[in-house]
């Protein structure tokens, strides 16, 4: 029997029971309220209790066999399973018909049982934070068995072995030995380099953009600049790849040569500049909203002592606003360490460590990309390196996260 | 002495300097906001410039031959000088057209079929053809054989390894089971554990962890979240690789955190009389919550979810890492198997080599934004309609 076969059939099973035992159970209820007996809870929060005590401890028998089943530690026979979790089922629908009577706190069981289930539900993230962290950590240690961590750290030369670069199209160019090499420094100097662009882009534009709506822009103004400046939040990353390496690499290798300067095709630049358009309305929706939160008294006081505007922003509320613009930054960042699609399609895939942002130089998630969707044994050191570097990736975005929201928090602190 | 220092007044070089400086500042920041204009008006008029052509196709009208050589071979059915001219695809079927119907046999048929993509390319924007192709081409356009007609093929096939073939029918399917999965999965869970965390939670370690959690989880890179779905789902779970259900569990991870937050944020607009009245009344807590909390605030609730989804759909890197990018000819027909979705065959058609593809890619792109801007609007007008002030 498959797993839909059986799930099929216990649904066919514990339905017909559940209506029966809401019915019953209510019926049951009415019954004994007619001779004039108060109840603790309404008829139908009984009905409710008969089905809860037929199907919660069905389910849970149902649950902890397929879970030991996934586990591979006992492998029951399904027809044994769909047996003990309707012998359950009928045993629990007994049970709850015959706890029927007026002193039972039904309202108070079913209250309980909700809560349990909504704990449940927002334990879900918590498990999804968890299997994160899990799943990258346990890949990422069958890496670091076959490469060592210091190599991974410090290396300079990352050559995952002749597939990666066929399966990138690039079988020409694979490097001697072939065996693989995983130095991440120079993945990691491709993906500072990016993110350096990003910012020197988005920085300057989001917060002179955020300065402008909440201290220069009238209501009228602002209501219009703010949501034109969050579609470009809205554009999937996908959208800004095509931009970047149809549109925007040609422009930068053009310039370049009108400059004598030789750039490539895959120049690091261009996604850093379109990476730098994408993070614009966060940084200038972050800061807005902190610049909008100094007080105006603040404000005030400095006009008073005779400043202009721009003294009174640069000197009053730009300072006073740093930790959320430094805040913004940190997240801003966050993004751009992360973003792939962007990179993936502009960037290049030869490591490559320079300074030069005219050259090529390819990312950490351009590589966790391509050693996933090449045709690798799920085993080889190239796709777990994937993970290797994911861990990487995760714990510096997690660490600037964190940092930036108690930096958020102190500064709320300090106005609120 | 005439040429006194006016100390404080508008004459005085110090202040004129510094109101030079303010109207500098001023100007730097309207030039900020200038430049994002500018750059999302670029951008746009890029995307449109480059797709709007894939919504017109040149057709060819051929005459089809039924016989006996067009039965083993589509491309008999055609005039040797059309084979050149007319896609490949477009007599492909004819031998299985036969089989169905054999009274076919013998007759003809003229009809309008698309031209080859690189000739399409050449009545488009004057693309290179070779010479001879070129006055074919010329001649057959004068006489009014060639004719631009909309392109409908566009919406209604799946991808090909023919650009004037290839159209988004099979990835907008496989986007609706994605999505459909992600809502199913995010909706119900995202909105419980926000309703956890706003009416139910003590204040305790255990909340404060899942609240500070639920805030960096928001924040993970979402190809993080792609080798989660890998690892977990497709390795652990055996979830079919490729499939709409993988994808959809990856995006609903992703989405949870946006959906929580933005109900708890309803849930807290709703104000405390409310529940008190309701309590008052003898409401238990779940009472309050289902009978007078949830429904002042769905329309937030519903708002963040669309909001949410909108931010799934144009998620491409997580589906990369789950297999998603397959080739689709076909609209899959359910949930276990391969898929693609809209923003992964702009990726693919983006890679491909051939000129015809970047018109499709923006095309592609245009529809993508179109929809996602069109759930961004809804999204705007339910809050703006159904917001009660309290």
């Amino acid at each position: 029997m498959s797993v839909g076969e059986t799930t099929l059939i216990l649904l066919a099973g514990l339905i017909p029971l559940g209506y029966a035992g809401f019915f019953l159970g209510r019926r049951k209820a009415m019954a004994t309220q007619a001779d004039g007996t108060r109840l603790h809870s309404r008829p139908q929060q009984y009905g409710w209790y008969s089905v809860v005590s037929m199907a919660v401890p069905a389910i849970g028998v149902a649950f902890a066999a397929s879970l030991l089943n996934l586990l591979g530690w006992i492998a029951l026979p399904s027809e044994l399973v769909l047996a003990m979790t309707l012998i359950t089922a009928a045993a629990g629908f007994a049970y709850g018909l015959m706890a029927i009577r007026p002193t039972l706190r039904a309202r108070n069981t079913l209250d309980r049982l909700i809560r349990w289930l909504l704990l449940g539900a927002a334990l879900i993230s918590i498990m999804t934070t968890l299997a994160i962290v899990l799943s990258v950590i346990f890949e990422a240690m069958r890496f670091f068995r076959e490469v060592s961590v210091w190599e991974f750290i410090t290396g300079t030369v990352w050559s995952p072995g002749d597939s990666f670069l066929e399966a990138a199209g690039r079988g020409d160019e694979v490097s001697e030995g072939g065996g693989g090499v995983f130095g991440s420094v120079p993945l990691f100097a491709g993906t500072f380099m990016v993110t350096a662009i990003a910012m020197a882009v988005a920085l300057p534009i989001g917060l002179l953009s955020a300065i402008f709506m909440s201290e220069y822009a009238s209501l009228k103004t602002r209501g219009v600049v703010k949501p034109i400046l969050e579609t470009l939040a809205g554009i999937p990353t996908v959208v800004y790849g095509f931009f970047a390496a149809i549109t925007v690499t040609p422009i930068v290798v053009d310039i370049a040569g009108f400059f004598g300067l030789d750039a490539s095709y895959s120049n690091i630049l261009s996604p850093g500049i379109v990476m730098g358009i994408m993070i614009i309305p966060f940084i200038s929706s972050l800061s807005d909203d902190v610049i909008n939160s100094i007080p105006q008294s603040l404000r005030e006081g400095a006009f008073a002592l005779g400043t202009t505007r721009s003294e009174t922003i640069r000197n009053v509320v730009v300072p006073a606003a740093l930790p959320g613009v430094i805040s913004a930054f940190l997240l801003g960042v966050s993004r751009a360490l992360g973003e792939t699609m962007i990179v993936v399609m502009a960037a290049g895939v030869r490591p490559n460590l320079t300074w030069n942002p005219l050259e090529d130089m390819t990312t950490v998630t351009v590589n966790i990309v391509y050693s996933l969707t090449g045709d690798q044994s799920f085993d080889s050191p190239q796709t777990l390196s994937a993970f290797a570097l994911g861990l990487v990736l995760f714990i510096v975005t997690l660490t600037l996260n964190i940092i930036s929201t108690v930096m958020v928090r102190r500064f709320k602190q300090q106005y609120d | 002495m005439s040429t006194r220092r006016l100390t404080g007044s508008a004459n005085d070089p110090h202040i004129r300097r510094r109101y030079r400086a303010e109207k500098r500042f001023k100007a730097y920041c309207i030039g900020a906001v200038g430049i994002a204009f500018a750059i999302i008006v670029a951008f746009f008029t890029d995307i449109i410039s480059q797709g709007y052509t894939a919504f017109w196709q040149h057709q060819v009208q051929v005459t089809l031959e039924y016989n006996d050589r067009s039965a083993r071979l589509g491309q008999f059915a055609l005039d040797s000088d059309m084979r050149d001219i007319a896609s490949r695809g477009a007599t492909r079927s004819i031998p299985l057209e036969m089989e169905d119907n054999p009274d076919l046999m013998g007759t003809t048929d003229q009809r309008w079929v698309p031209v080859k993509a690189e000739i399409d390319q050449y009545l488009k924007h004057g693309h290179d053809l070779p010479a001879e192709l070129r006055q074919q081409v010329d001649a057959l356009a004068d006489s009014g054989r060639i004719q631009s007609a909309f392109n409908t093929r566009f919406f209604t096939t799946g991808d090909s390894k023919l650009p004037e073939l290839a159209g988004i029918f099979s990835a907008a399917v496989g986007t609706l089971y994605v999505l459909g999965i992600t809502l199913v999965f995010a909706f119900p869970i995202g909105v419980m554990s926000a309703v956890y965390l706003e009416e139910f939670a003590p204040d305790n370690k255990l909340t404060q962890t899942i609240e500070v959690n639920i805030n960096n989880l928001a924040a993970v890179p979402s190809i993080i979240f792609g080798l989660l779905g890998l690892a977990l789902f497709i390795n652990f779970f055996g979830v079919p690789r490729s499939s709409a259900l993988a994808g959809g569990l990856t995006l609903g991870l992703m989405t949870l955190p946006i959906i929580i937050i933005s109900t708890r944020a309803a849930l807290r607009a709703v104000p405390d009389p409310i529940r008190q009245g309701a309590f008052a009344m003898g409401c238990s807590r779940w009472q309050v919550v289902r009978d007078h909390v949830l429904p002042s605030s769905l329309p937030g609730i519903l708002t963040g979810t669309i909001i949410g989804l909108a931010q799934a759909m144009g998620e491409t890197a997580p589906l990369i890492i789950v297999g998603m990018i397959a080739y689709i000819p076909e609209a899959p027909s359910g949930i276990f198997e391969s898929a693609t979705v809209l923003p992964a065959q702009v990726f693919t058609w983006a890679s491909e080599p051939q000129q015809a593809y970047v018109e499709k890619t923006a095309a592609g792109i245009m529809v993508l934004l179109a929809v996602l801007l069109t759930l961004n609007a809804t999204a705007v007008f339910l809050r703006r309609k159904f917001e009660r002030r309290w």
